[in-house]
């Protein structure tokens, strides 16, 4: 059925993940820098790419804190804007591009760490709005004071295969790739901001995080990961790029370096998809299991005290 | 059978490890982005006392933004000792960033005569706060902005002036303790009699932190590193730790709290700053 749908679709695609220090809550400001970023793209040395990932927050900084309402936009004036600076940075010569951003949602009062998935040109088009559903409040994070959380992750056909959208902490919880994989997912984007902390190797230790979570997470469920990270200091918590791709297989292809703006080019072969999960079916074996899985998960409840335990209807069974 | 035995790590246990060479770059980053891009100034001052922590920040300054842009003001009280005025004059030297001498003596001695039994703590307040005065000044003269240079063990231990030595805006070293600034400064190549040294506020003649302090750095700051990771003072001393330093640096904790935050604001209103109205230093 799948082959069915995407027999017309390009199966190798051009991929760009930049990485850039946004102005604080200045948002004309950002739309210009992204338009900056499409001009650098679009060098006669190279095709310009198919899809562009920015970061999370990208259109106003990270840490905005009250002043998300100032910030926040309706997601159809994000596309619209994000139309017209390509307009101005390409020309008319421009060819048409699908592009993932992350900003602050307002959608009629609520606000949402969204990131969007658009594809560009003479009709622009939004694909799918993602809202960050893990917010983290923790430390140096104070997400959930500020918006509220998304409910859902789902699974969207583009021109350049079945993608999904996680956004920062999301994609720390291996379940939500799980989510994304077993319904039908080849590419996951992230946009991210993820400040720099624990100096004591090489490179910052949420750096080495992030890149092996990301490659235990592909190779478990066979698809690419396209992740974009901030960079810049804010209020002295500097954000580590590290833009990276990482393969089916759980190969890191390419990832920038996790100070300074910059931008990663790639090429995204989604056939490597299927043989990677041919070679390591895991996403198959769960879903073999999954049913007796998520069984034992409803089959518990949570008590007083948060703990989850398992059911009366459970417990009588285990007895027999 | 013979087995094999594999040991971890030797690093994983100390907690107060760092790359000195990826902390310099990080620091050298940080005060580069908040310095020029987000404040769009490329001036910075420093207070060289002579001391480690000043002349680690003026050696990360200097790489940052170039040592004709970073100004290093040297403020002695008649008090200051010789060694502290020569290593200042040496930090300089080495960095060659530009240079001011400022004697402070005359500015506190004219407020202490009308005030001739203030106590040494007092005087020393004074002094402190009397630096902030001429470095923010000098600040302004120059279109640039005073960088602190107080370290995590300090802030942490209340072992400061409050709106003194901690009112800069910008601190690179702030979230590094003393046994980790003595570390990087070994890696910029801070004159090895700088680093060796006792530590001093030389505040008062013959004066040093650690017996001010009542326990040295190379301890407390392991202590406070596990009161920062969250154990209990009970758990530290469990761990082998010596519980007259335990309980010294918990109280020191405990007791200064109030210091690094700003005032405390009577709240009336839903619209109180930094209750209700939120907005982050960079907004």
């Amino acid at each position: 059925m799948r082959k069915a749908q995407t027999a017309n679709k390009p199966r190798a695609f051009s991929i760009a993940l930049v990485q850039f220090a946004p102005t604080k809550g200045n948002v004309d400001a950002n739309f210009a820098a992204i338009g900056d970023a499409l001009s650098a793209l679009a060098d006669k040395k190279h095709a310009f790419p198919d899809v562009v990932v920015f970061p999370e927050a990208a259109l106003s900084g990270y840490f905005v804190e009250g002043g998300v309402r100032d910030v926040a936009l309706r997601t159809s004036s994000v596309v619209g804007r994000l139309n017209d600076v390509a307009q101005k940075a390409l020309g008319r010569a421009r060819r048409e591009f699908d592009i993932v951003v992350g900003y602050y949602e307002n959608d009629l009062g609520k606000l949402y760490n969204s990131a969007l998935y658009a594809s560009l040109g003479r009709t622009p088009e939004l694909r799918h709005v993602h809202r960050k559903l893990f917010l983290p409040t923790y430390g140096v994070f104070d997400e959930e004071r500020f918006v509220s959380r998304g409910r859902s992750i789902e699974v969207f056909p583009t021109k350049y295969g079945h993608a999904a959208i996680l956004i920062c902490e999301d994609a720390v919880h291996s379940l939500s790739t799980t989510v994304a994989a077993l319904n039908g997912a080849e590419i996951v984007y992230v946009p991210s901001a993820s400040p720099g902390r624990g100096l004591e190797d090489a490179e910052p230790a949420n750096v080495k995080m992030w890149r092996g979570m990301l490659q235990v997470a592909a190779a478990e469920h066979g698809v690419f990961f396209a992740y974009a990270g901030l960079v810049g200091f804010e209020g002295g918590k500097g954000f580590t790029g590290a833009s990276k791709l990482v393969g089916p297989f759980g190969d890191l292809r390419v990832e920038a370096p996790f100070l300074g703006a910059a931008i990663v080019r790639a090429s995204v072969n989604l056939e490597d998809v299927a043989v990677a999960r041919a070679g390591l079916p895991a996403l198959g074996d769960l879903e073999s299991n999954l049913a007796e899985l998520t069984e034992q998960l409803g089959e518990r409840a949570p008590k007083g005290d948060g703990r989850l335990r398992p059911t009366a209807a459970r417990l009588k069974r285990s007895r027999r | 059978m013979k087995f094999r035995t594999v040991y971890e790590n030797g690093r994983a246990g100390d907690e107060l490890a760092i790359d000195v060479a990826l902390v310099e770059r990080w620091l050298v980053a940080f005060l580069h982005d908040e310095l020029i891009r987000r404040r769009q100034m490329t001036k910075a001052v420093v207070g060289v006392s002579g001391g480690v922590d000043s002349a680690v920040v003026a050696y990360l300054c200097a790489k940052a933004l170039g040592p004709a842009n970073v100004l290093g003001v040297r403020l002695p009280y008649k008090t200051s000792s010789a060694q502290s005025n020569r290593h200042g004059e040496l930090v300089i030297r080495e960095t060659g960033v530009r240079h001011l001498t400022v004697d402070i003596s005359n500015a506190v001695d004219g407020y202490l005569r009308s005030e001739p039994n203030a106590s040494p703590q007092r005087c020393g307040n004074i002094m402190a706060r009397m630096r902030m005065i001429v470095l923010f000044d000098q600040s302004a003269k120059i279109g640039g902005l005073p960088i602190g240079t107080g370290n995590k063990s300090e802030r942490m231990l209340g072992y400061f002036t409050w709106h003194g030595d901690d009112s800069p805006p910008i601190n690179p070293i702030g979230d590094l303790f003393k046994t980790q600034v003595w570390a990087l400064a070994r890696h910029l190549g801070v004159p090895r009699e700088i680093i060796r040294k006792p530590a001093t506020a030389d505040l008062i003649r013959g004066q040093t932190d650690e017996e001010d302090l009542g326990i040295s750095y190379e301890r407390a700051d392991r202590i406070l590193q596990r009161i920062l990771t969250g154990y209990t003072p009970a758990d530290i001393i469990r761990q082998g730790f010596d519980a007259r330093d335990v309980r010294l640096v918990a109280s020191r904790v405990n007791s200064t709290h109030w210091k690094r935050h700003l005032a405390t604001t009577a709240m009336v209103s839903t619209t109180a700053i930094n209750e209700y109205y939120l907005r982050p230093v960079d907004y």
